[in-house]
Order: structure tokens, then C-alpha cells, then sequence
């Protein structure tokens, strides 16, 4: 394969789209919620696919459009830049509730009009027991609803949210268009016998996706006459000539397959915004771009009607667009997934299902893309093996030197094996894409549930020191009191005792969401892209996939390994302390102040409360609330002592330092969720796999632990993904990575997530370049699967802080994905700043 | 063993080790190594003042496939050097003058043995890098700079120069070793006598780099 590697000139016309983006904050919009309940009022005699469908296209015939000045590619889901729509179907209560602060939230605020609350407020009345989480709650055992209350894992993501992280085949609708779907469909329906037992649900859900595929095609139709007006009434001749064009495209895709490459990218959009109007799931990813816009670009490039350049300014206009779709979250899970973020995972480089590597021409342009548009869409990748261009790899290093926190870098070798493990086929492994954050899965084929939960894994281990209580409540099981543990297998079987009960419970909740999906959002449009539906007859929802998955993380694993083996150490071996000094000394936070920001929350709260009451509340008061909260009640006495502990704990060996025996002891930690968690089904007849990654929720999940026996004090984050504790890395760049290495990436088949990050300078001139592209060689040799960086100094992140007017621009990688930094929270802030900065290799 | 004075407190640099100790050290960044090309490189004091031990860890590290480099003054005796040859693929040898009294009177050290040293190492066919620190007052002229080049090139497969300005990271080192920093008024070269200088190595058909 030959390709041209060099970049290409940015187009005007790009910062100009950028701009107009970020003129305004974020808006929440009520048009799709309107539209959606009306529809649901006028067939509630229907089956719930067939409701689905029609209020698809109900919504699809009415909802506003609009085009953006001087865009090629065209398509919005609202009518401010970045807005959202709202979706009551799954959830609504705590928009409702948050109304009125959701403004001025730190993490990821939208701007809510007053229309908009009164008109949501109306629309909300018709949902009250209608959603998928009331139905969620419903389903799960008591048992999960403590677990859930008691912070020990949270599936908030689905349980209020529609699902997305899936690929849809975006290279069938490219080639025969929607028409072809419905085709397709027709003939499926053609083949059913009235007589079939599952007449009812194939014939209707075919119905369905007949409905939800023309809705598409006719929603193009309008932007075609909205851009045919524009052009009438444009007197400027190029741009008149745009939107005649445009019109043309709008005419012909996505309806029937593409003839061009800009016709290719026109389709490729409606096929990614429609998605995302249909169901609120993030995660919706492009993936293998650079391969199936290939032929597309190549016979234009090859017959002489498009340049490199123009490929280029459409490549970039789609960039842009993907940072037009936005979607609001809860406060909580705002925390959790910061930065505005919808996990759009475009992927170049890798192998076909030969495993030949084809990296194109288009592989390189998406680096140029990103460049060239800077913005947090789409979280851009690239996958790696043996036979990946070495100069494809340097393009990719210039573009993490900018800082942007792309491209995370995926191993083939690892990922490939992993997925064949799970029972996909070495073809469709290949030919992996990565949903989201970091998770594997073969694009068309796959409802992979990628990121059903947050799973604490310090919080089973609080309850082995208390025997199950927290606050009071029998939360875990109760296995024993400390004194009995007399070897550390005891000890070490008490903990995975727990982990395995609320691994069943994480599954419970999962499961009971999965069924509430299926009765109450199942979704024909997305449906009708992905293998075999059409041919099962059935939803996603239901089971349609080929492949199926429940993809959970668990996180915290760098804490517990330190943990255990500082309790190994410090209680069995040397006997120095017992179990009830580590617990005393936890209790007491390890003889310190309660972390400041938790105790702002906590000081925050109870004002609220006092105000409540109708009391008046002085500064002063305030301080002393905030100063009581967090000073520490033990003696001196005691806290010196517990701050004994705590060096003695300090003093020992740390996972991320290339320490052979706590390395291995972390891979046997981290195997106490992967290994027991992958022995359940969930109810679309696929398997559980685990994923090792926290996207952002390290920070308020942290939040709700106390101190653990790591040293780490109370309420303060965990560590992130695989990654080891923040600021316990002390060996250098390659010994943290050989330190992650030792993990068994392979069985985390649903992703593990390695965050390192550099000065510039580590990267500095071609040779920075060449050890920089080492280095993830060298990770990926020893097997690892996921790595990705920052590249700013932490002096400038501080200035960013004090100075966010400054840096508005600043994107930095958090967890999966890469955000602007000034938008974050103050404590995720604090937590990317403290993640160990290497000097330099 | 040396001590030192460390931000006002006396501190122990280093420490004693054996070469399987530092082999332990050495393969863990195998990997990377296999993936850049690089290596193990000894560095200063001089490893030439340590024959029995240096030569017997690049031995070892030879062993283990790993490439080797030194970075050397190429002050010792002929039978010195020839023990190292056979396990070092590269040589990085300071030449720091070709005039014999101007280096004698700046290092304390005549430089004729260092030159001869440096053909020899050449004729060896080990890989010979020669490079030079740029001193302001010492040798930041075009002819020194282009004398050391012209040497340079006549030496039989030489083909790389790195030219190494001249800074002052080392300033606060000396009086914590308790001795005087004898250059306390020299600036760095600046940027247009460096790429001056690098003309003028660039002249004799040699690749000169700036930095090491």
C-alpha cells in the first residue's frame, strides 16, 4: 500500500466552522421530547417497536433544522450549535429537579430556558412510570438497591441513559443507501410465513425498520429543500453553488448509496446524527473511517474529480460536526464523564480481515483532521501491531506532542487474541474498532453493552474490615471479625468473598436495565445497521446481535494491589501492626485533615440545610462548620501513631515501579473481578467481560471511599484505569509501563486504560519522536493493550487553573477521551495534574 | 564512594554494585531498547578509568544483544582501550582541541595520546562519534571548531560530529564537592556562532549535529 503521509494545508473555512461552534454556551432543547411524547399519546394501541418507529419519523418529519453558515456537510440535531435534545424515555427526573442549577453546575453546564423548563415540565407529566429506569429499579433485587445506595458500584450510564457504544455498519449504507435496507427488509418480511410462531415480533420489528430507514431518507429530503431555498435566496455565487450542491447530495444519500467522496461524507453523517436523535447513548463510534470512506476517496482522487485538498476541508468539516452533538447528563454522571464528551472513537491504522495492514492515505488525513480542527471530537485513534508503518507512528507522536491527548494508541496483538477468546471470529477480530473509551468490539456485528457499570473495588474491601456494615446497614456479607483472619488467605479469601457478591449483585443491575431496554427502548434505526437483526427479526435490544456483550469496569485496582500487599507485609510477614490498628488508623483517616474539597461538598450541604430551615448562616458560622468537618477528632497521641502506620505503609514497594512481586500481586488482584465476573450471561444471550478503566469517576467515586490500606486517605480519588496511584510511579516513564504490562490485558477484553503523561520537551525533535514511538512499541511488546498521553507541564495546567480565560483552548486527556481542560471540575483538575509527570525517558 | 552537599545537607552519591546488579537494572528496559535501537551507554567520570569492572558489564550487556556506547576523554594507555574494543559498538569521544598547548593549559593535559587514541580507535572499526564541547574563550572559534573537524575527517570512517555548547546545569555541583567552579563568567555560545560553528563542520564533508 502506498499513501501520502504529509499534512495538508487547513482550509479558512475551518476556523471559521470552529468558532461559530463555541460562540455560545450549550443549550438543552424540548423539540425531540415534544415530538416523541406526542407520538407516543397517538399509538399507544401499538406494540412498543412499532411506537419506536413512529416516533422516529414523527420526530424526524417535525423537528427543526437548520444550516450552519458555510458548512459543506450538513445535518444538526438542534438549533443552537451544541445543544441537546432531551430524552423522557429513559429517564427525566433529575433534569426536572436540576433545572434550576444545571446552568451553573461546574462539570458540563448547560444553558436552560424558561420555555424550555414549562414546556419539559408539560411534556414530563405523560412519563411518570413510563421509563426504562423506573422499569430498571424495578427488576432489581433489594440486595442491588443497597449495594447501589451504598456506593459500592454505580451502572448510572444505562440505567438513565439509552445505551449507544456500538459501530453501525456505516459502509452498507455508503454503498446501497437506506433504500437498500429497506430492501432488504421487505424481502425478510416477503420470507416470513404468516403461520410462524414469531410472526408477531419478526413481522412487526421488519415493519419497523422499514419505517425508521424512510424516515431517514425523507428527513434528508427536507434538508435538500431547505438548502435549494438558501441557495434561491443566496447572492454570493460560490456559495450558492455550495448549497446547490449540498441540496444535490441531500437529494441522493443517505437514500442510495454514494457516488463520490463528499456524497460519502454527507451520508456518513445523517447515518451518525440520526443515531444519536434516535436513543441518547454515547459512545456511538465511527470507528474504521479511514477504511470504508477509502474507496470513495480513491476513485474521485484516481478520476481527477477531487484533490487531496478538498478530501481534506470535508474530512475536517465532519471533525467539526462531530462536536456539534452534545447531550446533558445528571450532575453526578456529569462528574463522571466530564468534558462535554460523546465518546465518538474513530480509529485509523490496522489490519483487514487478512491481516494485512491498511493504513491509507485517509489514516494519515485523520491525523491531519484532528490537527487541524483541535477539538475534542472524535476521540481519535490508532491501532498498532508489527506491521504497522513506522512513519504512520511518528505522524501520530506529532500529533500527541500538540498536547491534545490524541490519538490513544490500541495494540492489535493483544486486542486481536482477546476477542477471539470472547468467540468472535479471527476475521471479525481483525477488523476490530474501539467503542468509547478503550473497548474492542467488530463494528456491524456487535451490541457490546461496553460500559454497563463503575465498580469500586476498594469498597468491598472497607467491608471486610467491617464485616459487611456500612452506616449502620448489612450491606456485604459478613465474613468475620478481624481477630479471625490469622493467615493472610484467610484475609485475602474474606475479600474476594465480597468481591464476588457484589459482582453477582453488578449483574443483577445490569441485567434488570438490559431487560428494561428491551420491553421499552428497543430502536429499529439503530437496528437495521447492525448484523443480524434483520435477518433474526429481532431488535438489538432483544438479542438481534450476533455478538452480545455486558461490559462492566472495575477500578482501583493500583489501591488494592498496594493494599493487600502493604497488609501482607506490615500484618503477616513482619507482624508490625494487626488488622485493628489498620483499621483504627483508617477510621481516623491515618491521624489527618478530612480531604478539603470533600468537606466544602459536605460544609456546602449543610448550609443548604440551615437555609433550609430558615436559618440565617454568617461566613463565620460557615467556617467553623468547614473547620469542625475536617479536622481530625483523635488524639495526638493516636494520630501520631496512625501517621506512623501511614510511613511505615509509604515506605513500602508501589505497584508502577517494575517490582516484580507487587506487580504480580496486582495481576492477581485485578483478577478477583475479570475472572469471576466473566461467568455470567446477561439476558441478550451474550457473556460478561470485564473492562479495567474508570473513565473519569475515579475522581467522584473516590469521593466515596474512605481511607484504604494503601495510605490513600479518605475520599480522595483512586487511582485511574491500570494506571498506577497518582504520584507513586517513581521509576520513570518504562518501568511504570513494564509495571502495567504484568497485568493480564487479555482476559480485561472489554479495555484496560493506561494514562502516562509528558512535558513537551520528552518529545522534542525527530529523535523525541523516535523514543516516543519505542516506548509504545515496547509497551505493546510486553502486552500491553491501551496507552495514551498528556503532553503539557504541570506548571501550565496550574496556570490554567488560575487563568481559565487563558487556556479555553487547552484540551488534555482525562480517561478515555480527551477534554477541555478549563471545563473540567476543580477536583478532576487536581486529579490530572497530581498524575505523575515524567521528566523524559 | 563521593559525598556531597545537596541542597545544605551531605549526601552519599551513588553506590557500589556489581555487574549483576546492574544487568538487573539493564534488561527491565530490553524492550525499548530492541524498539529504538538504543542501549546502554557508560558515561562519565571516565569508564576508562575502570577496566575490570566496565569492560566486564559491556560484556555482559553485549551479551544480551544490546547495544553499547561510551562516552569518553580517550585518555588511557593503548591495551586499556583495545579490552573495551570487541564489546562496544559505539565510541563517543570527547576532542576538545587539536593545539597542544591551549588544551594543556585548559584540562591539564596534553592532548597528543588523545588524538592518537582516537586514530586507533577509528582503525578498530568500532563507530566513532567525535564530539566537542563549544567553551566560549576555549575553543568557539571557526578555526579551532573547523581544526577538530578537519581531524576529525581524516580519521578512516569517521563520519559524525556533535557539537555541544557550552552550559551551566554543573554550576552548583562544584562548591557542594567543596571545590571552586573555575569558569563562574562564561556564558553559553549563542545560537549564530553555533550554527556558524556547525558550518564550518559541516565544510569538511563530515554530519555535524548540534547537541548530543
Amino acid at each position: 500500500m502506498k499513501y501520502y503521509t504529509e499534512p495538508i494545508q487547513k482550509s479558512p473555512r475551518i476556523p471559521f466552522l470552529v468558532e461559530q461552534l463555541y460562540a455560545k454556551a450549550p443549550e438543552i432543547e424540548a423539540d425531540r421530547a415534544v415530538l416523541l411524547t406526542e407520538a407516543y399519546r397517538a399509538n399507544e394501541d401499538k406494540p412498543i417497536i412499532m411506537k419506536r418507529a413512529l416516533a422516529f419519523r414523527h420526530i424526524l418529519e417535525n423537528i427543526p433544522i437548520t444550516i450552519r453558515e458555510r458548512e459543506l456537510v450538513v445535518g444538526a440535531a438542534t438549533k443552537a450549535p451544541r445543544g441537546c435534545q432531551v430524552f423522557p424515555e429513559y429517564s427525566f427526573e433529575w433534569l426536572e429537579s436540576e433545572f434550576d442549577t444545571v446552568a451553573t453546575r461546574t462539570a458540563d453546564p448547560f444553558y436552560i430556558s424558561e420555555d424550555t423548563k414549562r414546556t419539559l415540565h408539560e411534556v414530563y407529566k405523560y412519563w411518570k412510570g413510563k421509563t426504562t429506569s423506573e422499569l430498571a429499579s424495578f427488576y432489581m433485587s433489594p440486595e442491588t438497591h443497597a449495594a447501589i445506595e451504598h456506593n459500592i458500584f454505580t451502572p448510572g450510564n444505562y440505567f438513565y441513559n439509552g445505551i449507544g457504544h456500538l459501530t453501525v455498519q456505516y459502509e452498507k449504507v455508503l454503498k446501497v443507501g437506506y433504500a437498500g435496507i429497506i430492501a432488504e427488509a421487505k424481502e425478510a418480511l416477503d420470507r416470513l410465513n404468516p403461520g410462524d410462531a414469531d410472526y408477531a415480533v419478526r413481522g412487526t420489528f421488519l415493519r419497523a425498520v422499514i419505517i425508521s430507514c424512510g424516515a431517514a431518507c425523507d428527513y434528508a429530503l427536507r434538508y435538500a429543500e431547505l438548502a435549494d431555498k438558501q441557495a434561491r435566496e443566496c447572492s454570493e455565487p460560490i456559495r450558492k453553488r455550495e448549497l446547490e450542491v449540498i441540496a444535490a447530495n441531500c437529494r441522493r444519500v443517505p437514500m442510495h448509496g454514494a457516488t463520490s467522496f463528499y456524497e460519502a461524507c454527507q451520508s456518513f453523517w445523517f447515518v451518525q446524527m440520526l443515531l444519536q436523535i434516535e436513543s441518547s447513548g454515547h459512545s456511538i463510534s465511527p470507528g474504521r473511517f479511514d477504511q470504508y470512506m477509502y474507496p470513495y476517496y480513491k476513485r474521485d482522487l484516481d478520476e481527477g474529480r477531487l484533490t487531496r485538498e478538498q478530501a481534506q476541508e470535508l474530512m475536517d468539516c465532519v471533525w467539526v460536526k462531530l462536536n456539534d452533538l452534545n447531550k446533558v447528563r445528571d450532575a453526578a454522571s456529569a462528574e463522571g464523564f466530564a468534558g462535554y464528551s460523546l465518546f465518538q472513537n474513530l480509529i485509523a491504522g490496522g489490519q483487514d480481515k487478512y491481516g494485512r495492514d491498511v493504513t491509507n492515505d485517509l489514516s494519515f488525513m485523520s491525523i491531519t483532521a484532528t490537527e487541524h480542527v483541535f477539538l475534542p471530537q472524535p476521540s481519535f485513534s490508532v491501532r498498532v501491531w508489527n506491521g504497522t508503518p513506522h512513519e504512520f507512528l511518528i505522524r501520530a507522536a506529532e500529533l500527541t506532542r500538540t498536547g491534545i491527548g490524541f490519538p490513544a494508541y490500541y495494540n492489535d496483538e493483544v486486542i486481536i487474541p482477546a476477542l477471539q477468546n470472547r468467540g468472535l471470529s479471527l476475521e471479525d477480530a481483525r477488523e476490530y474498532n474501539i467503542i468509547g473509551c478503550v473497548e474492542p468490539q467488530k463494528a456491524g456485528k456487535t451490541d457490546g453493552w461496553h460500559d454497563a457499570a463503575f465498580f469500586n473495588m476498594c469498597r468491598p474491601l472497607e467491608l471486610v474490615f467491617s464485616n459487611g456494615e456500612d452506616n449502620g446497614a448489612q450491606v456485604g456479607v459478613a465474613t468475620g471479625k478481624l481477630p479471625e483472619f490469622d493467615t493472610f488467605e484467610k484475609f485475602y479469601d474474606a475479600y474476594k468473598t465480597q468481591m464476588n457478591y457484589f459482582i453477582s449483585l453488578l449483574v443483577n443491575a445490569d441485567n434488570a436495565i438490559d431487560m428494561a431496554h428491551a420491553e421499552r427502548c428497543p430502536l429499529p434505526f439503530q437496528s437495521s445497521m447492525v448484523d443480524d437483526c434483520i435477518g433474526r427479526g429481532l431488535s438489538l435490544q432483544e438479542g438481534g446481535a450476533v455478538y452480545n456483550f455486558t461490559g462492566p469496569q472495575g477500578f482501583g485496582i493500583a489501591n488494592m494491589a498496594d493494599a493487600l500487599y502493604a497488609i501482607r507485609k506490615l500484618v503477616y510477614e513482619e507482624k508490625k501492626y494487626t488488622l485493628c490498628q489498620f483499621k483504627a488508623a483508617m477510621d481516623a483517616n491515618f491521624g489527618e485533615e478530612l480531604d478539603g474539597g470533600y468537606c466544602r461538598k459536605l460544609t456546602e450541604k449543610a448550609v443548604a440545610q440551615l437555609v433550609a430551615e430558615g436559618k440565617h448562616v454568617n461566613e463565620e458560622e460557615i467556617k467553623r462548620i468547614f473547620l469542625s468537618m475536617r479536622s481530625n477528632k483523635a488524639s495526638e497521641a493516636e494520630k501520631a501513631e496512625y501517621r506512623r502506620l501511614r510511613e511505615d505503609i509509604n515506605a513500602l514497594p508501589k505497584f508502577g515501579n517494575d517490582i516484580d512481586d507487587v506487580d504480580t500481586f496486582a495481576r492477581d488482584i485485578a483478577y478477583t473481578y475479570t475472572k469471576p465476573l466473566q461467568q455470567y450471561k446477561n439476558p441478550r444471550g451474550g457473556t460478561y467481560q470485564a473492562g479495567l478503566y474508570p473513565v473519569s469517576a475515579n475522581v467522584p467515586l473516590g469521593a466515596q471511599t474512605g481511607a484504604t490500606p494503601d495510605g490513600r486517605l479518605a475520599y480522595t480519588p483512586v487511582a485511574d484505569g491500570v494506571s498506577p496511584a497518582a504520584g507513586r510511579d517513581v521509576n520513570g516513564p518504562t518501568a511504570g509501563a513494564n509495571s502495567v504490562s504484568r497485568l493480564d490485558h487479555f482476559i480485561a477484553s472489554n479495555g484496560t486504560l493506561y494514562n502516562m503523561k509528558f512535558h513537551p520537551t520528552a518529545l522534542a525533535g525527530r529523535s523525541g519522536l523516535e523514543s516516543f514511538v519505542a516506548l509504545v512499541r515496547g509497551y505493546f511488546d510486553q502486552k500491553g493493550s491501551h496507552v495514551q498521553f498528556n503532553v503539557v507541564s504541570r506548571e501550565t495546567l496550574r496556570d490554567a487553573q488560575a487563568n481559565p480565560e487563558k487556556y479555553r483552548s487547552l484540551v488534555v486527556r482525562v480517561a478515555g477521551y480527551s477534554a477541555l481542560f478549563t471545563t473540567l471540575s476543580r477536583s478532576l483538575q487536581d486529579d490530572i495534574i497530581a498524575r505523575t509527570e515524567q521528566k523524559g525517558f | 564512594m563521593q559525598e556531597m552537599t545537596l541542597a545544605g545537607q551531605t549526601k552519599t552519591v551513588g553506590r557500589d554494585v556489581t555487574v549483576g546488579e546492574v544487568m538487573e537494572e539493564i534488561i527491565r528496559d530490553r524492550p525499548y531498547f530492541r524498539r529504538s535501537g538504543g542501549g546502554v551507554t557508560l558515561s562519565g567520570g571516565e569508564a576508562l578509568c575502570q577496566p575490570e569492572f566496565a569492560v566486564a558489564l559491556l560484556k555482559s550487556v553485549k551479551n544480551m544483544g544490546i547495544n553499547t556506547a561510551i562516552e569518553t576523554t580517550g585518555y588511557a594507555s593503548k591495551e586499556v582501550i583495545a579490552s573495551y574494543l570487541p564489546y562496544l559498538d559505539t565510541v563517543l569521544m570527547d576532542i576538545k582541541h587539536t593545539d597542544g598547548e591551549k588544551h594543556k593549559s585548559f584540562t591539564g593535559r596534553d592532548n597528543a595520546k588523545i588524538l592518537e587514541n582516537a586514530r586507533f580507535i577509528a582503525e578498530s572499526g568500532a563507530r566513532l562519534v567525535i564530539r566537542t564541547p563549544v567553551i566560549p574563550t576555549f575553543n568557539d572559534t571557526v578555526d579551532e571548531i573547523g581544526a577538530i573537524a578537519s581531524f576529525a575527517a581524516s580519521l578512516p570512517g569517521v563520519r559524525e560530529l556533535h557539537l555541544l555548547p557550552y552550559h551551566r546545569i554543573g554550576t552548583d555541583k562544584y562548591p557542594g564537592l567543596g571545590r571552586e567552579y573555575t569558569l563562574p563568567d562564561i556564558r553559553p555560545p549563542s545560537d549564530e556562532r553555533m550554527s556558524e560553528l556547525l558550518y564550518a563542520v559541516n565544510r569538511t564533508g563530515l554530519k555535524g549535529q548540534i547537541g548530543g
